[in-house]
Formats: C-alpha cells, structure tokens, sequence
C-alpha cells in the first residue's frame, strides 16, 4: 500500500512533522526566551510602582470596593450596605472564604 | 534501528488510513478533544499566570499595614498612632497613607483616589491610571471634574497619565496630593486611612503585629504575607470553581470516548480477525491501536494547549474577562508574564491523553488476543 507512494508524502511523514512542529512549538512556549527581558523590565517598573505607592492589591476586581482592595477589605464589607443585606456583586460570588476559617490555616 | 523505524511508519500509514475511513467521527471527536483541552489549560494556564504575577508585583508591598477599626469597621486612623507605632521595638519606619475610593456615575465606575506625597503635583494636578483615561476618554493636559465632598466640582487637571503597562496595578488609579486629596474629601488634618510600616527584620513581622494588636485593641495589622496568601487563595479558588463547571463536559467527553474508544464496533473486530488472518501479530494490532490513540490525543492535546496559550498570553485571556470582569466598568488590559510549569503540562497530559490511548488499547488487546475466525465472525 505505502510502497506505491512517494516516500515525502507519505501520510505518516506528513503527521510526523506535523507533531514534530507542535512539539517543538511546546517547547518554546515553555522556555520563552525572546520575551524574558522585556518582561523583566516591566515587572522591575512595576515593583517600583508598589514600593512608591505602597499598593497592596491588583486592580482586577474594580466593581466593588473589597474586590478591588481584597487583602485590605474588613471581614463585614461584603455585607455592608444593611444588616442581613445579601452580596450581589458577581465578583464577590467567586471569592473564596477568608484564609482563617480554611480547615487547616497555612 | 531504519528498519524498526520503517515498520513504525507502514503502521502509521495503516492507522491514518483506516482514522480516515471514518473521518467524519474522528474529526468531530478530535474537534471536541482539542476543545476540552484548550478549556483546561486556558484555566490552569491563567490561574498559574496570576498568581505569579501576584507573588511577583506585591513580593514589594507594605511590610506590615495598620488599619484602624470601629465597630469592625475601617476607620480613619489618628495621627498620633503613628508616634506610638515607631515606639514598638523593631519598627523602623511609620508613615499614613491617604487613600480611598470615588464613584464616577458618569462611567458607573469606582476609581482608587490616592495621594501620592513622592510625585510633585500641585494640588489641582492629578495622575491617572491608563484605563481610566481610556474609558473617560481623557488625555495629559485636560481638565478631570470630581465631586468635592462639600459639595461644589473639584477641577484638576491631568498632569500624566501612568504606564499602561502597569494597567494590572493601576488601571483605576487616581493621584493627587496630600492637600488636594484633603481638599477633595474634606478629611479632617492629622487623620490617614491607614499606616505602613518598615520592620527592622521582616522575620518579626509577625511578632511586631501582635505588639501592635496588644497595644492598640482597636487595630488591625495586615501582614505582607496575609497579602499573598490572599492572592493564592483567591486564584486557586477560582480556578476550582471553573474546573467543577468544567466537570459536566469532561464527563460528557469522557463517555463520548470511551464509548467510540472502548466499544469496537463488529467493523472493525473484523479488521482486526482479517489483519491477524493475513499473518498480523498481535503485537503488530497493539502498536497499530496505539498509535491511533496517540496520534489522535496528543494532536488534540498540543493544538488545545497551544491555542490556550496563545488566548491566556496574547489574546489577553479574553475568554475568562466576563469571569474577572463581573460588573466592573475598568477592566485593565494586561499581558501576562508567560509561565509554563513542566508539571502542569503533565498533569493535563496525564488527565486528558492518557486515559484516551488504555480506552483505546484495552478493547484492541481483546479483540487481538482471540481467535482470528472468531473475530471475524464478529
């Protein structure tokens, strides 16, 4: 069956580069090499950032105001707006338990 | 060893022929399997991604924060804290920060109004962070009105606007100084929101924060590492959550694949009883049933992972946006640090490619192990 074709396209040459490619491709997405400098500088900028402003928090939850301070916010703040008031915000709905009520405290 | 190689490569050419027969099953399946990974890896790529860069921008965060609390709530934190602060053995340095929040219903957004006592600005010049600018549509030079707590419109101008790489930072962020920020919110002089502290030995932290918590019963420390530990709970959590909402279709995969790869249909037990007829090994239907299981999970599996790299690192994860985003008006547009850890990349392969090939290599045992007139038979 193969012996009648050409050996350069034969299928299984052609899946093997194709993996050997996508191979090769993991590889590089896992050394990264070309953009570590560039991100080094960012993130040497961005530290100076914090160590001015003393920032304690990312600026990923902006919606709410113990999302957007998470390890600032007090214990209650979730639940500010009255007693018994319920959260709503979607952000609040997937944040975890505060570290001090997990079973076992790292 | 050429020879060996060859003979790899004729049962290849069979595989592929004989995946290609029923293309149109296996190219769905190979679709659904590269859709199911990219899913995973998006999530788990993210999650790392995250959290490292967490772990990496607050590693500078205030060493010890003290707030104070009335009634378990923050409140504004006296002045002279701060002298009592610098007493405790072991603090080097006190200062108060002045920081707190703004709602814009212009944009329905909430900025993060700080001063900034290193930046010279005036009192009406004010720095803002590159989404703000964005979603207000402002720019250096032009004049940003805020609501003064007294009531009339407070006009600043925009002296600069912050690096737009550090959007993951400062994407709501407003600065101003001292006297402008006081001005603003009318705060009462000798009062800060909180205080950082500079401890001699970072190993004490947690010792100074227990001084403090004794000698002033109405604060509240933050530790710097309270800080991280927060971030790795938050993103591991997340990412739990996401994998349990991924759970439903994994275990829909994972019937679809077994069922296509464990149950051989009479088809193709006859396969197997002719090509043992024709003088096959079984080792030879072993190899050939392997290679259609690798070949087909492990295309899956890079193109997924491949395509979830490229969403998570280039696209701006704008799969998971909504999930981040909630209600939130200002969303920063980062890029994160690629991370690749070589353990995740096993895990996801032990999870998803794995199982797919013993799915797909039991059943051929079977049908290789029996009589070839059987098999045939069906």
């Amino acid at each position: 069956m193969s012996a009648r074709m050409p050996p350069r396209f034969r299928p299984s040459n052609i899946v093997l580069t194709l993996l050997a490619v996508l191979l090769a491709l993991l590889g590089l997405t896992m050394t990264g090499a070309a953009r570590r400098s560039q991100q080094a500088d960012r993130a040497a900028a961005d530290r100076a950032l914090v160590r001015e402003l003393g920032l304690t928090d990312l600026s990923l939850f902006t919606e709410a105001r113990y999302g957007r301070h998470l390890s600032q916010a007090d214990r209650h703040s979730a639940f500010q707006d009255h007693p018994a008031a319920l959260e709503h915000f979607p952000s609040g709905g997937l944040l975890p338990p505060p570290p001090h009520l997990a079973p076992d405290p790292r | 060893m050429r020879a060996s190689l060859e003979r790899q490569k004729y049962l290849i050419d069979y595989t592929l022929a004989s995946l290609l027969r029923r293309k149109t099953r296996n190219l769905g399946l190979l679709l659904v399997y590269t859709l199911l990974v990219f899913l995973f890896a998006s999530v788990l790529l993210l999650g790392q991604a995250l959290r490292r860069e967490a772990a990496t921008l607050l590693q500078d965060a205030p060493e010890v924060i003290v707030q104070r609390t009335v009634a378990g709530r923050h409140d504004l934190l006296p002045a002279d804290w701060l002298d009592h602060l610098r007493q405790i053995r072991g603090v080097s340095e006190a200062r108060g920060r002045l920081w707190g929040y703004y709602y814009d219903p212009a944009v329905k957004a909430n900025y993060t109004v700080m001063a900034a006592p290193e930046r010279p600005l005036a009192e009406g010049e004010i720095l803002i962070g590159a989404t703000l600018a964005r979603v207000r549509g402002i720019g250096v030079g032009d004049v940003f009105s805020l609501r003064a707590a007294g009531g009339p419109p407070a006009l600043f101008k925009v002296a600069g606007i912050l690096e737009p790489s550090s959007e993951l930072l400062s994407a709501d962020l407003l600065l101003l100084s001292e006297t402008g920020f006081r001005a603003l919110f009318q705060l009462p002089p000798e009062r800060y929101t909180d205080a950082v502290l500079t401890v001699r030995n970072p190993r004490e932290a947690g010792t100074i924060a227990q001084k403090i918590a004794l000698s002033l019963p109405s604060s509240r420390p933050i530790l710097r590492s309270e800080i991280l530990r927060t971030y790795d709970a938050v993103f591991d959590w997340r990412e739990s959550m996401t994998f349990l909402a991924l759970g439903a279709p994994l275990l829909a995969f994972a019937i679809l694949a077994w069922d296509k790869a464990a149950g051989l249909s009479a088809e193709e037990k006859r396969e197997i009883g002719i090509l043992k007829a024709i003088g096959w090994e079984t080792g030879d239907i072993l190899r050939m049933k392997l290679w259609e299981g690798a070949l087909l999970s492990l295309t899956a599996f890079l193109l997924g992972y491949l395509l979830a790299w490229w969403q998570v690192f280039h696209g701006g994860a704008r799969l998971f946006a909504p999930v981040l985003k909630g209600w939130a008006v200002l969303y920063p547009d980062f890029r994160l640090t690629p991370t690749v850890e070589l353990r995740q990349i096993l895990v996801l392969l032990a999870v998803t490619v794995a199982p797919y090939i013993i799915a797909t290599l039991v059943p051929g045992w079977r049908a290789a192990i029996a009589d070839p007139d059987a098999a045939m038979r069906g």
